[in-house]
């Protein structure tokens, strides 16, 4: 292991930096749960926060998909139809082809590593700008999940088991009282093993160490491009993972589904205090930030909150989440 | 602390909205209705018949559909919510039937009434379906695009999705009646534009540059149908038969220009109407047809102005 300068630099950074926010946006979280839980009855009962977890879910593993990308100084546009595709090529495996249901888990984590691995490699060995070469990928999976999958939804029905990987609960048949479907189960042990990573490996070092100084990565002898590809490798290996929570969540991959998810899934992460600009963030702030969304928009739903008004107030508390850390970093620095 | 006023600022944003829902009335009956869409104008027709009825019957409704028809997930979300709100009854139009099944059967358990609108959901578990017969009103839209093309040629289609009921149904109505009973028509092309006009207006194009002898078009939906219209403009094909899909201030301006010459219209009011009436009488427990035809017409510009189309087309 040879960390850089320029690396380790990054991530004393980070630690000085990340924490503030992470507090801002749990606090905020914490004040949306009390005040929902005072205006409805509705609002706070286990039904309906089992609800919210699970429509937290599929999103919060795209942001953790985003948040690796966007902290090298990066952007996934494609994550959304990438989960999609993932999902497609879980149906044609298990669905198409009969096959036993590792093999669909196995060929749509697969897939989705192998998509990210094109991404990544477009962006560092072709250096074309990620924007435009996710643009473009995002656009080349909508249109192969429509043609792979013969533009209409695959159906799990001859996999009983698949809809259990999202909606069947591991932690309610130990503990009865506390259904926690397994979809959100897989959101939080994903969270902790990609905190792991970016904090203790050296993938996880130079993540930052890209989206900090790139120059100063390459400067030092790093093998700067292969790094980034194996970055948006492992972004796009959970996108797979997203794509079997979306599927079998929905007994079906559903080929025209994904386009403006990727949207949701960067929005999560800014709000959660990831630097659009690169070099810091955290997946800690990403599930807060995933979670401020749903909670919000199941919040305003339960008080019969107009729809034309819920996406404005989301839209709101986007602008105000992160102007309220820009603030806080201009005061510090 | 500046930085944490700001965000209390937009939580008490936020609270003001909320409160302006908080204050209806919390005896009357609650219904939600969970549409497939929102922003287009026929889903504000048929929320605006379910508020017609709402007023009519003294009830609380709310309307809620996702952006796109492809977020099923987003719809799940939405009818989630709706049921942790315990409402007396609850209305569905469903993106896709088998993603909504776990939740419907918990509607079930819970003795909460589901009539499905607009398109049906492959279950017994709605005790009553409101909707527009798709196939035959293709079907009708079909035989009037036979008879105005004088009975042979080539005729193609432009479809919102291949995906959805509505989109399938309305496609296979035209096709299958064009095969049986107008055998000398040809359907030379199907394309999909998502019922986007923009989208479609290209794809139209293209059909027309790609056949040139063609005779009619038919858009499947009100943004298909604009689609349509508006390529025949651009590339000057006057003599093209169109025929549309719902209604709308563009394509009823469209066929009282003459560049239409007629549309299909579903009752979207009626729709919102039955839903709610069926809801309530359910919810009371009373007995509900199982299934409400809520019906069709076919309009053009010497039967726009009848009352009863005029009472079921929307701007």
């Amino acid at each position: 292991m040879t960390a850089t300068p320029a690396a380790t630099g990054a991530l004393s950074r980070l630690k000085a930096s990340g924490a503030h926010q992470k507090i801002l946006a749990f606090a905020s979280l914490i004040v949306l749960l009390v005040f929902f839980s005072l205006a409805s009855p509705n609002f706070l009962q286990t039904s309906n926060i089992l609800a919210i977890l699970q429509a937290t879910s599929v999103n919060g593993v795209l942001a953790i998909a985003a948040t690796l990308v966007i902290i090298t100084g990066g952007i996934d546009l494609s994550v959304g139809t990438l989960m999609t595709f993932c999902a497609v090529i879980a149906g044609v495996v298990l669905t198409f082809w009969g096959m036993a249901l590792p093999f669909g888990i196995i060929a749509a984590i697969a897939a989705g590593t192998f998509c990210g691995f094109i991404s990544g490699s477009l962006i560092a060995r072709m250096k074309i700008p990620p924007f435009i070469a996710t643009l473009g990928m995002m656009l080349i999976l909508k249109g192969l999940s429509l043609v792979i999958s013969g533009t209409k939804p695959i159906y799990f029905n001859d996999t009983p088991s698949f809809p259990l990987i999202s909606t069947g609960s591991l932690i309610g048949s130990f503990i009865p009282a506390l259904p926690v479907p397994n979809g959100v189960l897989i959101l939080f042990v994903l969270a902790l093993v990609i905190s792991w990573v970016l904090s203790r490996t050296t993938l996880g070092r130079y993540c930052f160490a890209l989206g900090s100084n790139e120059e100063a990565v390459r400067l030092s002898g790093v093998n700067a491009d292969a790094w980034k590809v194996a970055i948006y490798a492992l972004a796009g290996g959970i996108c797979g993972i997203a794509g079997l929570l979306i599927a079998s969540r929905l007994n079906s991959a559903q080929p025209a589904l994904g386009l403006g998810y990727e949207l949701d899934a960067i929005a999560a992460v800014v709000i959660g205090g990831t630097s659009l600009a690169g070099g810091r963030g955290s997946i800690l702030g990403t599930i807060i930030g995933a979670l401020i969304m749903s909670v919000l928009l199941n919040g305003l739903r339960i008080l019969s909150v107009a729809q034309e008004w819920q996406t404005v107030v989301t839209g709101l508390i986007i602008i105000a989440a992160v102007y309220a850390d820009m603030l806080r970093r201009r005061r510090a620095g | 602390m500046l930085n944490r006023r700001h965000m209390l600022g937009a939580i008490s944003a936020v609270a003001l909205m909320a409160s302006a829902g908080i204050g209806a009335a919390q005896d009357k009956l609650y219904i939600p209705l969970i549409s497939k869409g929102f922003q287009h104008q026929f889903w504000q027709a048929v929320k605006a018949g379910a508020d017609k009825a709402a007023a009519e019957l003294g009830v609380e409704v709310t309307f809620e559909g996702p952006d796109t028809e492809a977020q099923v997930d987003r719809q799940i979300d939405m009818l989630a919510a709706a049921l942790a709100k315990k409402p007396a009854a609850i209305g569905f139009a469903a993106l896709d039937s088998q993603a909504a099944i776990p939740l419907l059967k918990q509607a079930q358990e819970a003795g909460i009434p589901v009539i499905a609108f607009d398109s049906g959901v492959d279950s017994d578990i709605p005790v009553a379906t409101a909707a527009t017969d798709n196939l035959a009103a293709a079907a009708l839209a079909a035989d009037k695009m036979a008879e105005m093309i004088g009975g042979s040629g080539k005729v193609a289609l432009v479809v919102h999705d291949q995906t959805s009921r509505t989109g399938i149904d309305r496609r296979d109505g035209f096709v299958n009646r064009m095969k049986e009973a107008h055998p000398e028509v040809e359907i030379v092309d199907i394309q999909y534009g998502a019922g986007d006009q923009l989208q479609s207006t290209e794809i139209a194009k293209a059909i027309l540059t790609a056949h040139s002898d063609l005779k009619g078009m038919f858009g499947a939906n009100e943004g298909s149908a604009i689609g349509v219209v508006n390529a025949k403009k651009e590339l000057g094909k006057t003599d093209l038969v169109v025929i549309g899909y719902d209604s709308g201030a563009a394509q009823k301006a469209a066929i009282m220009d003459g560049t239409m010459a007629g549309a299909i219209t579903q009752n979207p009011v009626g729709i919102g109407y039955e839903t709610v009436k069926a809801a309530v009488a359910a919810a009371k427990g009373e007995a509900v047809s199982k299934s409400i035809d809520t019906g069709f017409f076919y309009y053009d510009k010497s039967t726009i102005d009848a009352p009863e189309i005029a009472a079921v087309l929307y701007d």
